[in-house]
């Protein structure tokens, strides 16, 4: 594959993936003291991408630095593979690294994600990749990096759960509806990206190993296979993920994370997975929901 | 779904198509040239090379160009490309002092040894538009007199001659500067990495930080002992030959502010120092780089923080405006999954308020 790559020729060729081999190897080492403390923020000398800050450049430097020519790339925005970011990104890769693309979950080795996790378990040997915009789980109850670093070595993770309970105490329940906050092995509060809380009982000793890149805030932390990944709670608060009262409107499925669809202007709403590819897979296999039945039906 | 991948790629390349077209405008137009930009549009080239780190007027022009006149833009896809280049060295700090000077001029003395050169500015034009633009008419030479033969004194090295400024930087010989495009920052930050990140910071974000110690967010006192703007010596040490070779001139903007400061426990009163160094012609970013500089060392000086502009983590934080351009423009990706949640919560949240408003009624109508 790396045959593909152009030759060097005056200014604008790139190395495989983009990324010059030094940088990989520093992004190599970020990801390898992260592997070895889960859930700590590994500080990196974050390149400026050839995308925006906020697109995923975190992600993008992870993958790049792990992407080797074998592997099958998978890309989503949201969990679905054709949104334009998902589809921007998928090409990025195929441009700089000849590397095969899928949108199957089952057939990708490496899978960048950003705000989802798919709903198909993932297996041994897989690496989810996601894209973080704010990787310090604190960072909203103290602005100060120094503040905030010095609470993780310390363990002092006291404000999390003054703020938890205050939700509590407001609202009754805890208002916090994604990149709910976990704690990692026992040890380290950890940010699961923005992902909903839906998916954090996903990451809880998964076989896959998780990678999390955050590009301008320079941190790359991860979450190795078969690791504890408990979501905050209380003993008579117990954490809750999101139920939604109808099954997809296309496949049927229940216990996915389904996305609202406005359909008209009259109130007309349908409820589909934000997995697409979970979706199709299950339409392949015989499943249809009651919109999928009546489209069927009207044809 | 496979169809509306394609769709989605296929909507990229559209839009990609639009913008190459809108970036061309008018085909009976001839296209702008590189050297154009280069010549004419010189000031803007500037400001790309600073704030991309990266000095080269063909390639920061042909960034303009791309981004269409968009200066952030300009300067992230000059980033980007400066990001990929191999580092093999350290140059040997550039010498200000023997700069071939185009433009010195200091406000704490009337005249002083080489005078005040004014060189190329706006400082004392009329901003009046200027209709004889509107036809290339023939544009007088400048006047040329003979270079200086010997270098200009810098201004801060006379206050430093009567020992009332402080000593001009207190790193040790030793130390290797950092590099923040190579190294994560952390916090606090020594000077060197500062002043490096105020160098490429965005100079609309560092202007409205200098311009807020002059109204009293952190006053400092300042006054331009010198600001000089000229070609100096870049010069890189070859290990393999034991002295240092030219690698070329390039041209930079220097401002030495000096600030009042009225002494404390570990020093005596003495003026002190702040710096601005940026790449190109940039003297309102010099300027604002070393009021800035100024207010940061407020800590060094034992001063009480209480501006935003004395705060080290929120102003180095938020002064690159590639950084800030990508997280504020992020907000307009996909977020409908995220929202759902805040959707589901809201409603819930929203039921049971309603439920709570209506049970008073209940409870009257029970009675």
């Amino acid at each position: 594959m790396r045959d593909n790559v152009p030759e060097t020729t005056g200014l604008a060729t790139y190395n495989f993936a983009y990324l010059d081999e030094q940088t990989k190897r520093m992004i190599r080492r970020a990801i390898l003291k992260a592997i070895a403390i889960p859930g700590y923020q590994v500080p990196f000398a974050s390149r400026e991408m050839p995308m925006p800050y906020g697109w995923g450049t975190g992600g993008v430097q992870v993958t790049a630095a792990i992407l080797g020519p074998d592997d099958v790339l998978k890309v989503i925005d949201q969990g679905a593979d054709d949104t334009t970011n998902a589809v921007s990104i998928r090409a990025f890769f195929q441009k700089v690294a000849h590397v095969a693309v899928t949108t199957k979950t089952r057939e990708a080795t490496i899978i960048q994600t950003r705000h989802r996790i798919p709903e198909g378990k993932l297996t041994e040997g897989q690496t989810l990749v996601y894209q973080v915009p704010i990787p310090e789980p604190l960072r909203f109850l103290e602005p100060r990096e120094t503040e905030t670093r010095k609470m993780h070595a310390l363990e002092e993770y006291g404000l999390m759960h003054v703020k938890l309970y205050e939700d509590i105490a407001r609202n009754g329940h805890i208002a916090t509806t994604y990149a709910y906050p976990v704690k990692v092995e026992g040890r380290y509060v950890m940010d699961p990206s923005p992902t909903p809380k839906f998916d954090n009982p996903k990451m809880h000793r998964s076989e896959a190993l998780q990678l999390f890149g955050a590009g301008r805030e320079k941190r790359i932390y991860a979450v190795p296979p078969f690791t504890d990944v408990v979501s905050l709670d209380f003993e008579d608060h117990p954490f809750e993920v999101q139920k939604f009262d109808k099954p997809c409107a296309l496949c049927g499925a229940e216990n996915v994370y389904l996305d609202e669809v406005v359909l008209d202007d009259k109130g007309g709403r349908m409820f589909v997975c934000s997995d697409t590819d979970h979706c199709e897979d299950r339409r392949e296999h015989g499943h249809a929901g009651h919109m999928l039945a009546n489209k069927e039906a009207a044809e | 779904m496979y169809v509306a991948v394609k769709g989605g790629e296929a909507a990229i390349a559209n839009a990609h198509r639009l913008l190459a077209d809108r970036r061309r405008g008018d085909r009976s137009l001839p296209a702008i040239s590189i050297d154009q930009i280069v010549a004419q549009l010189g000031l803007a080239v500037d400001r790309v090379m600073a704030e991309a780190s990266l000095y080269d007027r063909a390639l920061a022009a042909l960034a303009v160009r791309q981004a269409r006149g968009d200066m952030i833009e300009a300067i992230f896809i000059l980033r980007a490309y400066r990001t990929t280049l191999p580092r093999f060295g350290s140059s040997v700090p550039v010498d200000t002092a023997v700069m071939q000077i185009e433009r010195r001029v200091s406000a704490t003395y009337k005249d002083l040894p080489g005078g005040q050169l004014l060189g190329p500015t706006f400082d004392y034009t009329h901003r009046l538009l200027d209709p004889s633009l509107l036809s290339d008419e023939e544009i007088d030479g400048p006047l040329e007199k003979e270079p200086l033969s010997e270098p200009l004194i810098r201004v801060l090295d006379i206050l430093a001659g009567e020992g009332l400024i402080e000593e001009d930087g207190d790193l040790p010989q030793d130390h290797i500067p950092g590099d923040l495009t190579r190294e994560p920052l952390e916090f606090p930050l020594e000077r060197d990495l500062r002043l490096q990140a105020l160098a490429r910071g965005d100079e609309g974000f560092l202007l409205s930080l200098a311009y807020s110690t002059q109204r009293g967010y952190a006053r400092t006192h300042p006054f331009v002992g010198e600001v000089r703007i000229g070609e100096v010596e870049v010069e890189l040490d070859l290990p393999e030959l034991g002295f240092a070779v030219s690698l070329g001139r390039i041209q930079v903007t220097e401002c030495q502010m000096v600030n009042q400061f009225k002494g404390s426990a570990k020093s005596p009163p003495q003026f002190t120092r702040g710096y601005g160094l940026v790449f190109g012609q940039s003297e309102r970013k010099a300027m604002a780089m070393s009021l800035v500089d100024r207010a940061l060392r407020a800590e060094e000086f034992g001063e009480d923080i209480v501006a935003p502009a004395q705060d080290e983590e929120f102003v180095i934080s938020h002064s690159d405006n590639v950084q800030a351009t990508g997280f504020v423009e992020h907000l307009k990706l996909p977020h409908y999954v995220d929202f759902q949640a805040e959707l589901d919560l809201v409603r819930r949240m929203r039921a049971e308020y309603d439920k709570k408003q209506a049970a008073p009624e209940l409870r009257e109508a029970a009675e």
